[in-house]
């Protein structure tokens, strides 16, 4: 996904002598060949966010489309005021490429993690807030963001994340793109979640649940639209983000619900990470167990949930099965 | 008050600017760092037609466009929304290299208070100005040595100033920020054929009026008294 989104830069100068790139200190080697061919339109800056900020709005205020990289925990806490107030408050087009977004940076613990990132960004006026699902999608958003009038946040993944969007689907920001039909329950899900949403609505089907999947790849601005209708008739609405519970994609949602369908709101089951830094090392993969969010995990976190609520599931499953589960919760 | 002159100066004699067409592209751009002096910055681009005058007598109030910090966008002139300290010398070096890409001789100009250069980004927007050989860009720093608290030497010294601008790659100057004549002349002075400039103006905090000058709680006043008022104008009209 990192390496689609950098392309893209390259791809879009190429179409539009506006863009810009602006790194921090980066790895050597990136975008040498735009770098080489529009040396006037590459800056590899030094470690230093505010200023690049700053110098990012005063390109665009000149017109320019900079596209500004470097780690999202970077992009976001160190700089937190230039993004608001020369980003957001001149209401400019600049672009943040957020390497890291989530857990990905577990192997250097929590100073690297960037998983307040959607709640703090979504929080300031102008800026859109998008989290890709995988490569293939990265290059459809990063081509909408060339007429895009406004700052963008985009959130990257590790890489190498399974396709598990379809170039059929019409991509536009601010657009929800309904994977699965909403069924019994409907999971809305952000970022690389949505690959772990489907394959935990898979695992749900063999249970005889039937799980819509709704990817929010825009977190701001929230489709509103498309997940009310993906809510209705759903028992349950799940939210999963690689993110904290505060904030995020399930605060959104949320917000939304309280806003909009006051005491008739759906149950919402917020599936993140909980309200601390977290002290462990790993893996992405590893750390996303620890906090529940692996697909096996989210799955039976929405059975669970979903029996409890309606009974639903148990009523569907065997009788057999059902001991078998009960046995296996009682640790027999 | 220690800023007026160097306002005056820059939009009198050294800015290519038409009030008339305040987003001329060719014009020089001028940034209003230290965004908490914008009363001097409104009364210059009043008087140079930008707005009309009356526009400064709701200063503060709805409707005006004309807020205790100066805004893109509401107040025709101002080229960015600053307030918070720091932010001006960043989007300036944005600004210079967007007139280097285009091969425009077009200068931009930061205006900044000597608290405001505690930030450090006002230090890594210098580093990248060398970096890039900015040599269209001016930093100014109006150094009247007060800050909100009390004298930048004490609070947090800021000497030996000239050196650290030379230090960080610019060609300085430095002159009497009340004295017209010396403005003019570090202002319009020939630039440096690679390096971005810094202009240390020695100015003095509440200039003009005795009582006020080199105070550091005026830093501060909102509300005076009909009789401060009369004060600051006999003043005025004595100094």
């Amino acid at each position: 996904m990192r390496k689609a989104c950098i392309d893209m830069v390259y791809e879009l100068a190429k179409r539009d002598n506006r863009v810009v790139f602006v790194g921090s200190d980066l790895g050597p080697g990136i975008l040498d060949d735009m770098k080489r061919e529009m040396p006037d339109r590459f800056y590899m800056e030094g470690v230093s966010e505010q200023s690049i900020i700053g110098m990012a709005a005063g390109l665009a205020m000149e017109g320019y489309l900079p596209y500004v990289n470097t780690i999202a925990t970077f992009i976001t806490r160190r700089c937190y005021e230039q993004v608001a107030v020369d980003l957001c408050l001149h209401d400019l087009p600049v672009r943040l490429i957020a390497n890291g977004g989530g857990l990905v940076y577990a192997p250097l613990g929590p100073t690297h993690l960037a998983i307040e990132d959607i709640a703090i960004l979504r929080a300031l006026p102008n800026m859109t807030v998008t989290a890709a699902a995988d490569a293939e999608e990265m290059r459809r958003l990063m081509a909408a963001t060339l007429d895009w009038p406004h700052p963008v946040y985009i959130r990257l993944g590790k890489g190498g994340d399974p396709v598990v969007t379809r170039a059929g689907d019409a991509f536009a920001i601010g657009k929800a793109i309904a994977l699965r039909p909403a069924g019994d329950v409907v999971m809305i899900a952000t970022g690389v979640m949505t690959g772990r949403a489907l394959q935990a609505a898979d695992i749900m089907a063999k249970d005889g649940v039937r799980c819509g999947v709704l990817h929010v790849h825009t977190v701001k601005p929230l489709d509103a639209e498309a997940v009310l209708a993906a809510a209705a008739g759903a028992s349950l609405v799940v939210t999963l983000e690689e993110h904290v519970l505060s904030g995020g994609l399930g605060g959104a949602i949320t917000e939304l619900f309280a806003d909009r369908l006051s005491g008739s709101a759906p149950r919402v089951l917020r599936l993140g990470i909980p309200d601390r830094f977290p002290n462990e090392y790993g893996s992405q993969d590893s750390m996303l167990e620890t906090f529940g969010l692996q697909p096996q995990q989210v799955a039976e976190a929405v059975v669970n949930v979903l029996d409890a609520a309606t009974g639903l599931v148990g009523r569907r499953l065997p009788t057999a099965r059902r001991a078998a589960s009960a046995d296996e919760t009682a640790g027999r | 008050m220690s800023l007026i002159e160097i306002l005056r100066v820059l939009y009198d004699d050294v800015l290519r600017h038409r009030p008339d067409d305040p987003r001329w592209p060719e014009r020089d751009r001028c940034i209003l760092s230290k965004g908490h002096g914008c009363l001097a910055l409104y009364a210059v681009l009043a008087d140079h037609g930008y707005f009309p005058r009356q526009e400064m007598r709701d200063f503060c109030r709805q409707p005006s466009i004309l807020g205790g910090h100066p805004e893109r966008g509401k107040v025709p002139g101002v080229e960015a929304s600053t307030g918070a300290l720091g932010h001006g010398l960043p989007i300036g070096v944005g600004m210079a290299i967007a007139a280097k890409i285009e091969s425009r001789d077009t200068r931009v100009f930061v205006v900044m208070g000597d608290g405001e250069i505690d930030e450090g980004s006002v230090w890594e927007a210098a580093l990248c100005a060398a970096k890039h050989r900015l040599r269209n860009l001016t930093a100014i720093v109006d150094y009247n040595k007060l800050q909100s608290y009390g004298p930048t030497a004490e609070v947090l010294d800021l000497e030996p100033i000239i050196d650290k601008w030379r230090a960080f790659g610019f060609a300085t100057r430095e002159c009497d920020g009340h004295d017209v004549a010396m403005l003019r002349d570090a202002l319009n002075a020939p630039r440096s054929p690679d390096r971005p400039t810094a202009v240390v103006c020695h100015t003095v905090k509440g200039k003009g009026v005795p009582f006020a000058e080199n105070v550091a709680d005026w830093h501060h006043k909102s509300k005076l008294a009909a009789a401060e008022i009369d004060d600051i104008y006999g003043a005025l009209k004595d100094s």
